[in-house]
């Protein structure tokens, strides 16, 4: 008797786990946890494990846990596609990362047979060109960011020349490439175009010839690591600037790292942990509590990107990637509807992003917002 | 154009003289025990993390966290892996000892990131961000800074082998530890020196570089990289063969940056490393080395 009572315990909590384990939803995190990327790898993933953290304390998503595994690409595209293919092997719902855009390159035709969708954190022109129906992005692509920086170089900056030095990978060269372009546009002539590489320490060189230009404007665009190192040796070498660049050079990261050197660097942010907007304060500090330090907006990229996830898959009250991509194309989801979201944001028919973006300049070692640019669909 | 170059070179020079630091302990180490320590670029980047614990966890002031580090790192890094992994692996020969010491890297390298993280960290300069003009060119401070610093190290360092009497048993110890030992010379102590010099080196190029570098789990790759190549052009067995293997190394990969391509700067080191092999294997003040078989 007693053999027939362990035997069916045994049965009950072996079916009681069984039902357990098909009440999840996996996800899957596939980005740069180390390399030199980790920074804003860290940050993405940070941002997705408060969404998940958050959503099942919540009961979840159509009463389903998300399962949430994480896969290091080590910023090396080599990597990436090994780490995809265990990530799908895992068959995910959805996928979020990687946020190196050569990194996104190499894995989105696998995304593509595979029918998962999938959230990168890359912002690389390209992108979102290839076709990619389940391709999804979390912030702006540099051609959206860009147009916006040229008109403030010559409408707030008055600038005639530029010096530009960017990272000489898909992130920077895109952003470059597209840079270039908008400047030849608006008649500010680039007199220092000067390369540098991923992971770069010494940029004593670099600085020389940007100080050499003798331009109006300084550009810098790179990762938040180079940008911090950037800083540091203009600083040192006495170059005045102005400083000027996008997301990555005003990013909470490149602050911390480059200390006083990042005073008095100005741009445009596509998303800030430092905007004015109730929601994105609530979300700073629950993420800064949460892993005791302060998110960069790549933290504020992952975070959305699961509760768009969310959003769509509660609307459509079923799990189905084909619907949930569909679904995705064209679609606005505003605060109200989805509080996770935090700030209103559309996606295109090509995955492409639109939501307000920001002005900022970096004062006594914080971020200011100094005006928000409206959405460009409005 | 002559503002740029000078200011290319005193550039260059600071951190030639960085990489000058750290391919001398390679040629103290390789002199006076035959160890190749290919952990040497990580024994760079630990130290950094040390101060940043001492400042960080037990709150101490900057340059008390410099000597809280650097003792515990001339501990670890001369004292300890003398006795734990050069003493019982030398005896097997070099080679195992090399590939030791690749392992050992790997293992610094991992226990950092798993310890401190993969993120970069600030550290703080020896001199604020300031320039001095002279004669009209302007020169960053902290560049003259890191440049005088290891300049007087050498200098210290020199004088120490050569008009101390340890210096010169040390000298002895190298040139030929039979005779040395006949003639009553504490060899295994002066080993041990080496060893502890070549920590302390280290300790202070962590010190000069990790500002400009930020502290991070990957420093030590290139810095070793570096050294070992700036030691073989020098001349793997003469301290001065490092010294201006470092600084030849510095200013030449600046220069190239600039007036070559930013892009192959990383190439011409090897370029050099391979010029060296070919036509001048003993480096470019090092002695022909004759081994009798």
């Amino acid at each position: 008797m007693t053999r027939l009572k362990f035997a069916l315990g045994a049965a009950a909590a072996l079916l009681l786990a069984g039902a357990a384990a098909g009440a999840e939803v996996k996800f899957a995190y596939v980005g740069e946890i180390s390399g030199s990327l980790a920074v804003s790898g860290g940050n993405f993933r940070d941002g997705v494990i408060l969404a998940v953290e958050e959503i099942n304390a919540k009961g979840g998503i159509l009463k389903q846990k998300i399962a949430l595994t994480q896969y290091d690409t080590q910023t090396n595209p080599g990597v990436a596609r090994a780490q995809m293919q265990k990530a799908l092997d895992g068959e995910p719902y959805a996928v979020f990362g990687p946020i190196f855009s050569g990194n996104v390159k190499v894995t989105m035709q696998m995304m593509q047979q595979a029918e998962v969708p999938h959230f990168i954190g890359g912002e690389a022109a390209e992108l979102v060109t290839l076709g990619d129906p389940y391709l999804f992005r979390t912030s702006f692509g540099q051609q959206i960011g860009m147009p916006k920086i040229a008109n403030y170089i010559r409408d707030e900056l008055k600038a005639k020349t530029l010096a530009l030095i960017w990272v000489n990978n898909d992130f920077g060269k895109g952003g470059r490439d597209k840079l270039m372009k908008e400047l030849a546009a608006r008649n500010i002539k680039v007199v220092a175009d000067v390369s540098t590489e991923s992971g770069q320490v010494d940029f004593a060189a670099d600085v020389v010839k940007l100080k050499a230009a003798n331009a109006d404007v300084v550009f810098v665009y790179s990762n938040e690591e180079e940008c911090a190192r950037i800083m540091r040796e203009a600083r040192k070498q006495g170059l005045k600037g102005p400083f000027v660049g996008d997301t990555t050079l005003l990013s909470q990261k490149t602050i911390e790292l480059a200390g006083d050197a990042a005073n008095g660097v100005q741009g445009h942010v596509g998303l800030s942990a430092d905007a004015p907007i109730p929601a994105v304060a609530d979300f700073k500090a629950r993420f800064q509590k949460r892993f005791n330090y302060i998110p960069d907006h790549n933290g504020l990229k992952g975070y959305s990107g699961v509760y768009a996830v969310k959003y769509v898959t509660e609307k459509l009250g079923k799990f189905d990637r084909k619907a949930l991509a569909k679904m995705m194309h064209g679609l606005t989801i505003t605060p109200k509807e989805e509080p996770g979201i935090l700030i209103e944001t559309s996606w295109d028919n090509t995955g492409e992003i639109d939501r307000i973006s920001f002005l900022a300049e970096v004062i006594n070692g914080q971020q200011k917002i100094t005006k928000t640019l409206p959405k460009l669909g409005k | 154009m002559l503002a740029d170059i000078l200011q290319l070179f005193v550039a260059g020079l600071a951190t030639g003289a960085i990489y000058a630091l750290v391919a001398i302990g390679f040629t103290l180490l390789w002199q006076t025990s035959q160890t190749i320590n290919f952990a040497q670029g990580e024994f760079v980047m630990l130290p950094a993390f040390f101060v940043l614990i001492a400042m960080g966890f037990f709150k101490l002031p900057f340059w008390a966290a410099v000597l809280a580090g650097g003792a515990v790192s001339v501990l670890l890094l001369g004292y300890l892996f003398k006795k734990l992994m050069v003493d019982p692996m030398i005896r097997h020969g070099v080679l195992p000892l090399v590939i030791a010491t690749i392992g050992l890297a790997i293992l610094m390298k991992e226990s950092v990131r798993e310890f401190y993280g993969a993120d970069a960290w600030p550290f703080p300069p020896l001199a604020a961000a300031t320039n001095v003009t002279v004669f009209g060119v302007s020169f960053a401070v902290q560049s003259l800074v890191v440049l005088v610093i290891s300049i007087a190290a050498v200098a210290a360092l020199q004088l120490f082998l050569n008009g101390t009497r340890t210096g010169r048993c040390m000298q002895a110890t190298a040139q030929n530890p039979t005779v040395a030992r006949l003639l009553g010379i504490p060899v295994e102590r002066m080993i041990l020196y080496t060893f502890l010099i070549n920590a302390a080196l280290v300790v202070l190029a962590s010190i000069l570089i990790t500002p400009i570098y930020l502290a991070k789990f990957t420093n030590g790759e290139l810095l070793g990289l570096y050294a070992f190549i700036a030691a073989i052009i020098g001349g793997f067995n003469q301290i001065r063969g490092a010294i201006a293997g470092g600084l030849l190394l510095g200013v030449v990969d600046n220069f190239t940056a600039v007036y070559i391509s930013s892009q192959y700067r990383m190439a011409v080191p090897l370029v050099f490393l391979i010029v060296i092999i070919l036509f001048r294997p003993q480096g470019l003040l090092g002695r022909v080395e004759e081994r009798t078989v």
